[in-house]
């Protein structure tokens, strides 16, 4: 009681001299892991003599969290920092505007320690408007190392060679694929296998949007094999969480699912070890997609508020922060000079990978997590992919569809 | 003082009234509005044109929701209704126990929505529910699968809405039942009529406002059922069970795309109106034999 008296009075007292940074932070990050990540920057906010106001709002992905941003925004009230990632960010500058934490960004670096590709997402006409707080690798397998031993299934390096040892796994009598019905898990098979046809491809195919590559042969084949991954999956995979997809993998029920690094979270958790328990493969072909999560800062009122922005950026990006955090979330920080000796080996073969298809132009944004396209776009594709995996549609009214939809979406 | 006698029931009503007047159909003048523009992520008010509902009724997805709509609808209605029916006239033989029975009937009514979706999604699942208890009863070649069959799917989400509204049909047509004038019903079995006759000639005529009521009730509850469909299937498999609401929400929240969730929900509401309409007219309009 003493303290917390004598906090107050100090506050009182420090008030008039100095604005006092002041954070209203709106986050989805509920769930066990992610609470405790968000933890992190919270306290470390407060040490610097921050008063943090936490805003979480669950449900629907981050839809429900969109929704309360909106209705704040329309109010002329918008919180001082925002979970928001990828075109979206741009998307709301070009809405409401964005505030510019350049300066921040210019005195600590930023642009020397980002890989150019996710520097980009991060800037709104040129100026910084947010802050990437971490890195997900999407195309990852995950494999139950002892079937994968059992039945001498080594790393595929072509999704033909995939499908070969799927094809041995279904013989012996295992569900070589565990996959949940959702559509969003279907767009994440969806784009590991463009990407599998190569960066180009992926480039042109999913961020470029470009009708000739949504209607090529080569968008044909992606159909075609992933009508072939139908094929591998158990038949009650609908509606099935990914969770429960990984923990078939790790109950070994599964040889494989191909997701995102925080399926790595879910085999941690359950205490099994990377390369002993599971393996992490990237799946076939050569790039690296991403799903950064990333802070935007909304234009506010009051020198506290503005402060608080600008306290938070640094925070965000701090090393410290940024290596605690993912320690705790199971992704990799997005500043490339922090130490990994801490992490696991999937993890330092995410951050290797990264490094070096930063170079060679195959580091590309995920589309399934709204990295690469606005929602809408993204999401006329999502229909058309859940549909074809979802039915019997032909590949090839698939691509056609696919073509018409995406033109639809851009009207 | 007279003045206030004669003004009170005015003054009461136009708070309410004003609430409705902005919060209802002011609310549908702004969406109209919107469905005419671009607004993506947030409302914006430069008119558009028709854009919106050329992009709609273009759209594949929004042709199954409305598909499924009408078989949901069309579905959910007559088998609620005959179900309704048919459990009204048997608990009006004057049996033993009448009142727990109706209760228990009733009861499917008192759960929400989502819980009685969640229960079926189970119940229903291939691997959980039905289709692996007969399994395990030894008929190993048991299939009952709708709910992961794309073209089936939309029958699940038909089954567990019959499900829950038909007790409260029954109840509707119970108390329509008892309401007709017993007098008739005696004359009609002094002069022998069988049972049967008595039913389908008077009582079931003599029904008809109720008829109506609960058609227009179970109507509503088709166009504007959401959360039974996101509880049971959540739209899938695929987009295969989608309704015109869940296409609206995923537009609206998911996408981003405030404009097409406008437009599609101008469409929803106008197919309310198709049914609300005729029903309104038929009710407000002057009875010339009165």
């Amino acid at each position: 009681m003493k303290s917390v008296l004598a906090a107050s009075t100090a506050m009182m007292l420090a008030g008039p001299v100095m604005a006092e940074p002041t954070a209203e932070v709106l986050h989805w990050w509920t769930s066990g892991g992610e609470a405790k990540s968000v933890a992190v920057l919270q306290d470390q906010f407060k040490a610097e003599g921050g008063t943090w106001t936490d805003m979480p709002v669950a449900g629907g992905g981050g839809d429900a969290a969109m929704t309360a941003l909106r209705a704040r925004v329309l109010a002329g009230n918008a919180p001082t920092a925002v979970q928001l990632k990828g075109p979206a960010i741009q998307e709301w500058y070009e809405e409401t505007g964005l505030a510019d934490i350049g300066s921040v960004a210019e005195e600590n670096g930023w642009a020397d320690v980002l890989p150019a590709q996710l520097a980009e997402h991060m800037k709104c006409d040129g100026q910084w408007c947010a802050a990437p707080v971490n890195v997900h690798r999407v195309n990852w397998i995950w494999g139950n190392k002892q079937i994968l031993d059992e039945h001498g299934i080594t790393q595929p390096t072509t999704w033909e060679e995939f499908n070969a040892a799927a094809e041995k796994l279904k013989e012996a009598g295992v569900t070589p694929l565990a996959h949940g019905g959702q559509n969003w898990q279907d767009a994440t098979i969806f784009e590991t296998v463009v990407l599998g046809q190569g960066a180009d491809f992926y480039q042109k195919a999913l961020v470029d949007l470009d009708p000739e590559a949504l209607k090529s042969d080569t968008m044909k084949g992606v159909f075609d094999e992933l009508r072939t991954l139908r094929g591998y999956v158990d038949d009650n995979f609908s509606g099935r969480d990914w969770n429960l997809a990984t923990a078939m993998v790790m109950n070994g029920e599964a040889a494989f699912q191909i997701m995102g690094d925080w399926a790595k979270g879910e085999f941690l958790a359950a205490g099994k070890q990377p390369g002993v328990d599971f393996v992490c493969w990237p799946t076939p072909g050569n790039g690296f997609l991403y799903n950064v999560d990333s802070f935007a800062f909304f234009n506010v009122e009051g020198e506290d508020k503005q402060q608080g922005q600008k306290l938070l950026a640094k925070l965000i990006m701090g090393p410290d922060f940024q290596k605690t955090f993912n320690l705790n979330k199971g992704s990799i920080p997005a500043r490339t000079d922090v130490a990994l000796d801490e992490f696991d080996d999937c993890a330092k073969q995410s951050n290797q990978d990264m490094s070096a298809d930063a170079e060679d132009g195959s580091l590309l944004p995920s589309y399934a997590h709204g990295m690469a396209l606005r929602g809408a776009q993204a999401g006329a594709i999502t229909d058309v992919v859940t549909n074809f995996f979802n039915s019997d549609m032909s590949s090839e009214d698939a691509v056609q569809q696919l073509a018409d939809a995406v033109a639809a979406s851009q009207m | 003082m007279e003045w206030l006698e004669r003004n009170v029931p005015k003054l009461v009503l136009a708070p309410s009234f004003v609430a409705i007047l902005i919060f209802v159909y002011g609310f549908i003048a702004w969406t109209a509005w919107v469905s005419l523009t671009r607004s993506k992520l947030m409302p914006r008010y430069e008119l558009d044109g028709f854009g919106q509902y050329t992009r709609l009724f273009a759209s594949p997805r929004w042709d199954v929701a409305m598909n499924n709509l009408y078989i949901f609808g069309a579905l959910f209605i007559i088998i609620s209704m005959l179900i309704g029916l048919m459990l009204a006239i048997f608990l009006d033989q004057k049996i033993r126990a009448e009142g727990v029975l109706r209760t228990i009937y009733l009861y499917p009514m008192a759960l929400s929505l989502i819980v009685t979706g969640t229960a079926w999604k189970w119940i229903l699942n291939p691997g959980l529910g039905i289709q692996e208890m007969v399994r395990g009863w030894g008929f190993e070649s048991f299939a009952f699968d709708w709910l992961i069959r794309p073209e089936m799917a939309i029958y699940t989400i038909v089954i567990a809405a019959v499900w829950q509204a038909s007790g409260f049909v029954m109840a509707l047509f119970l108390a329509g039942l008892r309401s007709v004038d017993t007098e008739i019903i005696r004359a009609a079995q002094v002069d022998g009529i069988p049972t049967r006759r008595i039913y389908s000639a008077i009582i079931i005529p003599t029904m008809a406002p109720i008829f109506l009521s609960a058609f227009i009730v179970l109507a509503h509850l088709a166009i504007k059922a959401f959360d039974l469909v996101i509880a049971l299937t959540n739209g899938g498999p695929g987009y295969a069970t989608d309704l015109p609401a869940t296409y609206m929400y995923a537009m609206a929240f998911s996408r981003g795309d405030l404009g097409q969730a406008a437009a599609s929900a101008m469409i929803m509401m106008m197919v309310i109106f198709a049914i609300v309409v005729p029903y309104l007219y038929s009710e407000l309009r002057p009875r010339r034999d009165q």
